[in-house]
């Protein structure tokens, strides 16, 4: 049998907007996977310790607020300190100059505006079960 | 009766109509689908006749502009008298730089400011908090003191401009903010005109800049309505919210049910309170979204002015009919912009806005075409405002009031989003009220469920948006130019707080602080509290953490 991937989706820093990070959640259990939504304003912290006591083979980020350098850097560095080896990815309005550098910090995708479920869902799972190239 | 049988035979010959033409060309030609529905899943018919419109009072369900139930408007004349104000929510950076965008739309020819506040601000962190990190200044302005609402406002004079201030949890510091500028201004507190949107349940439900629990939260908001109907006779003291609702996923018929059931929530606290709804009804207004469904759209405006009457005059027995008239902002639909071939954008704003004149709205935010990829340019703003100046002057549909009224359709959808409303309304007085059916969540799970409905209808196709699911370009065209926050903002602030903190009478501050946290553990009303602090420069973080370690702070249960 497949193993059931456990995702984390996180809404860290101060922004509310929750429909895109709820509903790409949603997609997710109903494509099988086990989801764990934190809700919105976590910090850093919050969600790297539920990473770690929900086992999670996934971290899914929604930033829209433009903090994503800062966010996605704190994370990254908590979850190396940690030595948590779990991948990441981040969805929300990230500006195309940005990516390479969120890429090269340790985020493993990106996800624009407009993204397809099935895209979504067929990304995590490369990543997850190393398919991915 | 006579027009009893004309609607019948109405009736039977539509039916007629249908058996013998309409089928005929659908076996045919097959309709484009099987079914067509409206945002809140009703089956639209291919054609409406007055059939459709028979249990409709003309009198009583529909009236004149600036009568009651005030379906075709609050005003007699509408926007032959004078256009809807516009107003582009606007904001970055730092008060320097807000000010100079201010500045250049007013020169451009908008007629009020809206601020948009960062994140911290609207959450109550100064900007050397650990929390605001990386926020500062990112979504709106960061203010932190008396200082920088003296800078955001230079050379604006606040006794011709009014300002309309996106501010909830923490709308008594901005504004008495707002207030204390004034007055250095030489604008005495009865003169200043805007609107704090100060609605917190929506904020629970939808937009997430929370602080206090709910009954804390509620008393400031009965608290400024005591005071502002006093002391600020032409501001509106809260902005009922529906427009984040909406962009939550919120279908129209939702949208309109959850922000009347808000207000209800409101008028209640407040008469709980003792207050007059006839005095405070006045100061209430209104702030809904323009989607993409034109016609829905236009008739769902009239269908909330219609209830939000009937509810302050049958349920709260409001006389003052001043109070009874729903008076709203919009803003096209955030929601439905893609970052796929932007300009389109343009054009989508453009029906929405339209929907928003021909509803009768009195003021309107056109959003900026690049803001599914980040803050407005200068240039995307400027073409914002100018499709509603070009809706305002070139368009005629500002010549005659309400000029839809009567469309066999419109009329029967009005009707029909009041009804379904007004079902949503009792569910929720049923749960014992809007603060009981947020606590329980039964709110954000219906918003929910429709957000994913709709998500899934654009993955299966069913409802195609241009640009992205349908007539998509593989490759971009060139690249859309995006408006880059300064990042020496944070440090910028950081810098101003510790100087501010160094100058200040740190006394006085600490006087009028202590004073606060003993108002807020008490019964008394919080405002000239919160407006001394201000005054003596208290910062908005060294506020609300006085009212934090008084009321709590809250933590969503989370909806899935």
């Amino acid at each position: 049998m497949e193993k059931r991937i456990r995702v984390v989706v996180g809404k860290p820093g101060l922004d509310g907007h929750d429909r895109g990070s709820k509903v790409v959640a949603r997609a997710l259990r109903d494509a099988g996977m086990e989801v764990i939504y934190t809700g919105i304003r976590q910090t850093p912290e919050e969600i790297v310790n539920t990473v770690l006591q929900e086992d999670a083979d996934i971290l899914g980020l929604s930033i829209l607020s433009g903090a994503h350098m800062k966010l996605c850097q704190k994370i990254i560095k908590l979850m190396k300190e940690k030595e948590i080896n779990v991948p990441i990815f981040l969805g929300g309005i990230i500006p195309a100059d940005d990516i390479p550098e969120l890429k090269k910090m340790g985020v493993n995708e990106v996800f624009g505006p407009g993204t397809s479920f099935e895209d979504i869902i067929k990304r995590v799972k490369e990543i997850v079960l190393g398919t991915a190239v | 009766m006579d027009q009893e049988n004309k609607i019948n035979e109405l009736i039977e010959k539509k039916a007629l109509w249908y058996e013998k033409t309409f089928k005929k060309t659908v076996s045919r030609f097959p309709e484009r689908k099987k079914e067509f529905k409206t945002s809140y899943g009703k089956v639209v018919d291919p054609v409406y006749t007055p059939a459709d419109v028979k249990d409709i009072d003309y009198a009583k369900d529909i009236g004149f502009p600036g009568d009651y139930p005030y379906t075709r408007g609050v005003q007699p004349t509408m926007y032959r008298g004078r256009f809807w104000t516009m107003r582009q929510y606007a904001g970055f950076a730092s008060a320097e730089e807000s000010n100079k965008r201010y500045r250049y739309l007013l020169e451009q020819g908008q007629t009020g400011l809206s601020v948009a506040f960062d994140l911290p601000t609207q959450i109550g962190y100064d900007s050397d908090d650990e929390m605001s990190e990386g926020e500062v200044g990112k979504v709106g302005v960061a203010i932190d003191s008396l200082k920088d609402m003296e800078i955001l406002f230079d050379s604006i004079p606040l006794d011709k401009v009014s300002v309309s201030m996106t501010i909830n949890s923490t709308s008594a510091i901005l504004l008495s903010m707002l207030m204390a500028v004034g007055e250095k201004q030489g604008v005495r507190h009865d003169q200043l005109r805007g609107t704090i949107q100060n609605d917190i349940l929506k904020e629970y439900i939808a937009r997430g800049t929370y602080v206090f629990p709910p009954d804390p939260s509620m008393r400031v908001i009965v608290d400024i309505f005591e005071y502002g109907s006093k002391n600020l006779p032409k501001f509106n003291l809260i902005s009922i919210s529906g427009y984040h609702i909406r962009e939550a996923g919120a279908n129209a018929v939702q949208e309109v049910a959850f922000t009347i059931a808000d207000g209800i929530a409101y008028v209640e606290a407040a008469i709980k309170a003792g207050l007059d709804p006839n005095v405070f009804g006045t100061n209430l207004s209104f702030f809904f979204n323009a989607h993409n469904n034109f016609i829905e759209e236009i008739s769902k405006f009239r269908a909330a002015r219609k209830i939000w009457a009937k509810v302050m005059k049958e349920r709260f027995h409001v006389t003052n009919e001043e109070a009874l008239k729903l008076k709203f902002h919009t803003q096209t639909a955030g929601s439905t912009l893609t970052a796929q071939q932007p300009m389109n954008n343009i054009i989508r704003v453009t029906m929405q806005a339209l929907s928003a004149v021909l509803g009768g709205t009195q003021s309107l935010h056109t959003n900026s075409f690049d803001e599914a990829l980040g803050l407005p340019t200068q240039e995307s703003a400027t073409i914002a405002l100018r499709t509603q100046q070009i809706i305002a002057y070139e368009s005629g549909v500002t010549d005659t009031v309400d000029p839809f009224a009567g469309s066999y359709l419109i009329e029967h959808l009005t009707k029909d989003i009041e009804g379904k409303a007004m079902e949503y309304i009792k569910k929720i007085d049923d749960m014992g009220g809007m603060v009981r059916a947020v606590e329980t969540g039964y709110v954000q799970k219906e918003i929910l469920n429709s957000a994913y409905e709709a998500q899934l209808r654009i993955e299966k196709k069913e409802d195609v948006i241009v640009g992205m699911n349908e007539f998509t370009t593989e490759k971009g065209s060139k690249p859309t130019p995006i408006l880059k926050v300064d990042t020496s903002v944070e440090e910028k602030q950081k810098a101003k707080i510790k100087e501010l903190k160094e100058k200040r009478d740190n006394n006085l501050v600490s006087e009028k602080l202590s004073s606060l946290k003993q108002a807020a553990a008490s019964k008394e009303n919080l405002m000239p509290f919160i407006y001394e602090a201000v005054k003596a420069y208290a910062t908005l973080g060294e506020i609300t953490n006085v009212l934090r370690e008084v009321f709590g702070e809250f933590r969503e249960s989370v909806i899935l």
